[in-house]
């Protein structure tokens, strides 16, 4: 069985992000993790291994520098990394990636793709459903467990209120929501094989059945008009009481404001 | 693609079980005042088995127009007959702009429909206008007009980001629930419906659904509670969370926590605020015992009055809140719902 990860090198968003001073975001002066739901999406796949055998191949696009996530998802314990990486492909909005990992994929020998439900620095949940699209195979979104029986696979997919147990042959494309499991650390075998694995690196000539004008920026049907920081509501009063003050206080604001 | 051809505004109705979904009339009245702009109309777009009898609320609430499809295949939501549905409707009725709302629906079907008919997508949308792309002329280069501008926060609510589509149609949105208003209902509005079955195939690409497992809750949706009080890891323990629950129970309100609440196993996941839960406008919010992440903030800066308990005066969310009261949220909360409760009593 082989199994392809697709993940992505993000900004912490967690530690608040910085600005050039024109504006755009400073990558660079952030700190870089794998991507919380693609992580569980690996973890998912090295499940398979250790159950099965599989074989796990972790695939990212982006900068030279995205080469690290593989490595890390090496020293996790995937087998193999590739690295999409190409001028031609940068600006690209869920369209044109999609695109993208869908032309590399169509290199690639595969029975189950999984991807995390969404990137914490776009949030939009978009690349691994398109990617099933351009792939003509099925996809289940917001993967909360799965298993394999066979020639399926076996999801139990979330909803709002709610979870549908769904059967799909495989190949199929997975997304993966972090609650799927506890991604494990990286080992120090781990750690060793990572430093010496060879990674694949492909350019815009190694992805099959693209069109050029599907790739990068011009080939993003969405284009930002402007973005900026968060303009947040203004701080309201702060008063430090002691506690039966304070309950009238709060009494006191919200009979001024009808509330009661 | 001549864009010109593309013509009016379409939601998708999302239904479950045969209830429309509060989002399917946030995104009519939100596609009212954007068809309003364009001098078109607003389509909705129901899909499911046995749900044509549903499309009168959708006029109620302003749809000027219901494309039906109903089928056996699309009784319970599955990507596949789904996306074949909607993609159909598009490719033939051709609309100008599609919304769909940003649930765990929405966020599925969005994106293949999107890839299939080649037309951008932009997600969780907060904020919908009509405008001109680019924003301001740019010398050489085209300034369309009439253009849909999607504006959504990005890296986890840090930034926020306009959007345009100026050279695909429809030009495609997820909407976030419970951002955009719903027009005021006018009851007893009858629907102009058009019915529409593009035939489904089952093939590989639809799933088998074994088994459909419904949450136990009994709690109504916070989304629709006109006043939160919501806890955070300051709580100290879920036993703790009993204090809140009788300030909501006085105030006629609802609880809701934040996300390490969650994820300390201590409240279920659809009582959970933020980006990654749900966001919410109440009239009151309470915050109690809550730092106030910026994922946090996402989800509910937007309601109308924020009252935040909080030991510690550095906390995040006394930057958003209306009336921070810095103390322990052991003592004042108790306090709270007392004189709250003998207050209410006088009023009676």
């Amino acid at each position: 069985m082989k199994v392809v990860v697709c993940i992505k090198q993000v900004p912490d968003t967690k530690g608040g992000v910085k600005f050039n001073p024109d504006g755009t975001l400073d990558r660079a002066a952030m700190m870089t993790i794998m991507n919380p739901d693609d992580k569980a999406g690996l973890e998912a796949a090295l499940r398979l291994k250790d159950q099965y055998g599989a074989e796990v191949t972790v695939l990212t696009m982006g900068l030279p520098k995205a080469e690290d996530v593989l490595r890390e998802a090496i020293a996790m314990g995937a087998d193999k990394g590739v690295l999409v990486t190409d001028r031609v492909l940068g600006g690209a909005d869920t369209w044109a990636t999609s695109q993208t990992l869908a032309g590399a994929l169509r290199n690639m020998e595969y029975d189950l793709i999984i991807t995390g439900r969404q990137a914490i620095d776009g949030d939009t949940a978009q690349v691994g459903p398109q990617i099933s699209e351009h792939l003509n195979i099925p996809v289940i979104s917001y993967a909360q467990k799965l298993k394999i029986d066979g020639d399926y696979v076996i999801v139990e997919r979330q909803y709002d209120d709610r979870y549908h147990v769904l059967k799909a042959k495989m190949p199929c494309l997975i997304t993966a929501l972090a609650e799927l499991n506890e991604p494990r650390y990286m080992t120090p075998g781990g750690i060793f094989d990572a430093c010496k694995a060879e990674i694949t690196v492909w350019g815009r000539a190694d992805l099959k059945d693209v069109e050029d004008s599907n790739l990068g920026l011009k080939g993003s049907p969405t284009q930002i008009a402007k973005a900026s920081d968060k303009v947040r509501k203004g701080a309201g009063e702060k008063v430090n009481l002691d506690p039966a003050e304070s309950v009238d206080y709060i009494v006191n604001k919200l009979k001024e404001k009808h509330v009661i | 693609m001549n864009l010109e051809e593309y013509k009016g505004v379409y939601v998708f109705a999302q239904q479950v079980d045969n209830v429309i979904n509060n989002i399917a009339f946030e995104l009519v009245g939100k596609g009212k005042d954007l068809a309003e702009a364009l001098g078109t109309e607003v389509t909705a777009v129901l899909v499911g088995s046995n749900v044509k009898g549903l499309a009168d609320q959708l006029a109620e609430y302003g749809a000027d127009k219901v494309i039906v499809v109903d089928d056996p295949e699309l009784k319970e939501y599955r990507t596949e007959p789904y996306a074949h549905a909607i993609a159909s409707v598009i490719n033939k009725y051709k609309p100008e702009i599609f919304l769909v709302g940003a649930t765990a629906i929405g966020r599925d079907l969005g994106p293949r429909v999107s890839a299939r008919i080649h037309t951008g997508l932009t997600a969780d949308c907060t904020q919908l206008e009509i405008g001109d792309f680019p924003l301001a002329p740019v010398p050489g280069k085209e300034q369309k007009h009439n253009q849909l501008l999607m504006t959504r926060p990005a890296f986890g609510g840090n930034t926020i980001a306009t959007i345009a589509c100026p050279d695909f149609r429809p030009q495609m949105a997820t909407v976030r629930p419970g951002v955009m208003q719903k027009r005021e209902r006018k009851p007893g509005v009858k629907a102009n419906v058009e019915e529409f079955n593009p035939g489904f195939t089952p093939d590989h690409k639809y799933v088998e659904i074994m088994e459909v497992v419904k949450a136990v809750s009994n709690t109504v949706d916070i989304m629709d509670a006109k006043i939160l009080v919501s806890g955070g890891r300051g709580m100290g323990s879920p036993e703790n969370f009993k204090m809140l629950e009788d300030l909501a129970e006085v105030l006629d309100g609802q609880v809701s926590c934040s996300r390490a609440v969650v994820d300390a196993g201590w409240k279920p996941k659809d009582l959970q605020v933020g980006q990654t839960g749900k966001t919410v406008r109440p009239n009151v919010y309470f915050a109690v015992g809550i730092s106030g992440a910026i994922q946090h903030l996402a989800g509910m800066e937007e309601s109308d009055i924020i009252v935040a308990i909080n030991k510690d005066e550095s906390a995040p969310i006394f930057d958003v809140a209306d009336y921070g009261v810095v103390g322990d949220l052991n003592k004042i909360v108790p306090a709270l719902t007392e004189k709250l409760r003998a207050e209410l009593a006088k009023n009676q």
